[in-house]
């Protein structure tokens, strides 16, 4: 038994080992590439040992605009984010406590439904009412995504918050919505982060909705990276960094999140 | 559940306050609930009525209805929408069965905690939080069929170099493979969480009765984690056979020259706004849209059924 047990601690470091690698090393490549020339890129010599240089990202932040595209992909996606918790928050907390469950559920078929049928009809709408590349139908069409999220995330977190808090502030004068205000709200504040940063991160993540509705000005960071890509030969260099801007404030964000994002993109898990 | 009614409210409060408090029910529902019915149930029911009718070209032109013409011109077009639906089925297929295998795997390595379970679990969270388009581009220079590494390795082992995402029948599996990479870590995720809700006792009851490992996982813990697993193929299935960014971002407009990584999502994007072929792109939306909630629904009924 005891020799078992160690021959299985030896395999699951090793196996581990090969799982943790096997995540990291693409983006650490990722990352290497956008340090290095175009020459570089193409010698295999150069693969783990170059002199590493800044001139991606002074070409890609200085000639691309990227200061523009990271704004924009910030603003839609906080704004996204603010207006799906002010709507999704009270909404969730009433499909929680009153049980509806068939609003819930037509508010979680936007999960279900593919994006693609909504861009046609928004950009018959909007591009008749000249919206089309402002940042209202930006914001609108990443709440599409935020708001179920939103609602899904934070019925689940009602559901588990005791009713009996409420009834006693109710029995101390409070009038219902003062209960929720003063004590259902401020213990829901671990649920509203959760919610609150994966919206941010799936908005910020999001390219198809940008790629139909945005404009020149307006351009998120996936989209102006797939406009990188030209024609003639690929700036592997640029692209590279490009790749690394869009990406890398989103990992900073989820490294100190961790605890948050796990706990959304698992609920209901256990529920079954 | 219902909390308790206006009686509580206090003589002093205001009208509006009380009406207020009566009606919180929709008062609380209604903003979030009209964004619903305006932006998603109105567009639902224009995609349906797109469908049946000869949109194309631009967004003001005059359009007529054809009935369910569209819908039987998709469904017998064999050159595009049924390779497209093939495609589509094994993408998700291939994706789906790989990220719950590996995804059990690697939850069941990590379910006994242990030193530097902190570093694993980051590594674990970097690839779902990475930008899709992003990593298509990364996967992109790793595959590239000349100065990629991914053809540096298999050169090492003696493996000649393989076209990847350039080659007509590797480039859908390729997609695959990084669907693998980025989303595997999800699975792991909820299979860990639902392992680690399960109670100890039966586990430790087939392990006095001399279980082997296998044993005890085949016939104790798989299936009190039956439940957990069709919750995580049902949420990966979804997006995987939604997936539009990395096969956009590495194959570009119509999946392709030879629409290699065409899936039905590609498809019905490109018809809708790179050949503006609006009709014709809301009849394969419907159809995409039924299918997603056909297998849906078969997977939650065989679920609820056995488990």
């Amino acid at each position: 038994m005891g020799r078992r047990h160690t021959s299985y601690s030896v395999f699951r470091v090793v196996a581990l080992a090969v799982v943790v690698v096997s995540l990291l090393a693409p983006l650490i490549w990722m990352l290497a590439a956008s340090f290095k020339t175009n020459v570089d890129i193409y010698d295999s010599s150069k693969a783990v040992i170059f002199s590493p240089t800044l001139e991606n990202y002074t070409k890609v932040l200085k000639q691309a605009n990227y200061a523009q595209y990271i704004f924009n992909s910030f603003w839609v996606a906080f704004v996204s984010t603010t207006v799906s918790l002010l709507i999704g928050v009270p909404a969730a907390y009433s499909m929680s406590r009153f049980s509806m469950n068939r609003s819930a559920l037509v508010v979680l078929m936007a999960r279900v439904i593919p994006g693609v049928s909504l861009l046609v009809p928004w950009y018959y709408v909007f591009s008749n009412l000249h919206m089309v590349g402002g940042y209202t139908v930006l914001i609108l069409s990443h709440m599409f995504v935020a708001l179920p999220l939103v609602v899904y995330i934070m019925i689940g977190y009602f559901d588990g918050l005791p009713i009996e808090l409420e009834e006693s502030a109710l029995v101390d004068g409070l009038t219902p919505i003062g209960a929720f205000r003063r004590i259902t709200l401020p213990l829901s504040v671990p649920g509203i982060a959760t919610a609150g940063i994966l919206s941010f991160i799936f908005s910020w993540n999001n390219f198809m909705f940008a790629l139909v509705l945005s404009g020149a000005d307006t351009k998120t960071l996936p989209v102006a990276i797939f406009n990188f890509v030209g024609y003639a030969s690929i700036d592997w260099g640029g692209l590279m960094a490009a790749a690394t801007v869009v990406t890398l404030p989103i990992m900073v964000i989820a490294l100190f999140t961790q605890k948050y994002i796990v706990s959304g993109l698992t609920a209901g898990a256990t529920k079954g | 559940m219902a909390a308790a009614g206006s009686l509580t409210t206090s003589a002093s409060t205001p009208a509006w306050a009380r009406w207020a408090n009566d009606h919180r029910k929709w008062l609380f529902a209604a903003p979030a609930m009209a964004f619903v019915a305006v932006l998603i149930i109105f567009p639902v029911g224009w995609t349906i009525y797109l469908s049946l009718t000869d949109a194309e070209g631009s967004v003001r032109a005059e359009k007529s209805f054809t009935g369910l013409g569209n819908y039987l011109d998709v469904l017998t077009d064999t050159a595009r929408f049924w390779p497209a639906v093939l495609r589509t089925v094994e993408f998700t297929g291939v994706a789906l069965f790989f990220e719950v295998v590996l995804g059990m795997v690697v939850a069941l390595l990590l379910w006994r905690p242990f030193r530097g379970e902190k570093w694993v679990r980051v590594a674990i969270l970097l690839p779902l939080v990475a930008t899709p388009v992003a990593v298509g581009m990364m996967w992109r220079l790793i595959f590239d069929p000349n100065i990629g590494f991914a053809n540096q390795m298999l050169g090492w082992v003696g493996i000649p170099p393989q076209p990847w995402l350039a080659g007509e029948n590797s480039a859908l599996m390729t997609t695959a493979f990084m669907d693998i990479w980025q989303w595997t870590p999800m699975v792991v995720l909820i299979l860990l969480a639902g392992l680690t809700a399960l109670p100890e006792e039966p586990n430790e009851a087939a392990l006095v009765d001399g279980a082997s490992a296998w044993q005890r996982f085949r016939y104790v813990t798989l299936p009190m984690l039956m439940p957990t697993v069709i919750v995580a193929i049902l949420l990966r299935g979804i997006d995987a056979i939604k997936t539009f960014d990395i096969l956009y971002a590495t194959k570009g407009k119509g999946g392709g020259s030879y629409h290699e990584v065409e899936t039905l999502n590609v498809y019905a994007y490109g018809l809708s706004f790179d050949y503006n072929e609006y009709g014709i792109a809301s009849a394969v939306l419907i159809i995409f849209f039924l299918i997603i909630v056909g297998s849906m629904w078969a997977l939650t009924a065989r679920g609820k059924e056995r488990y």
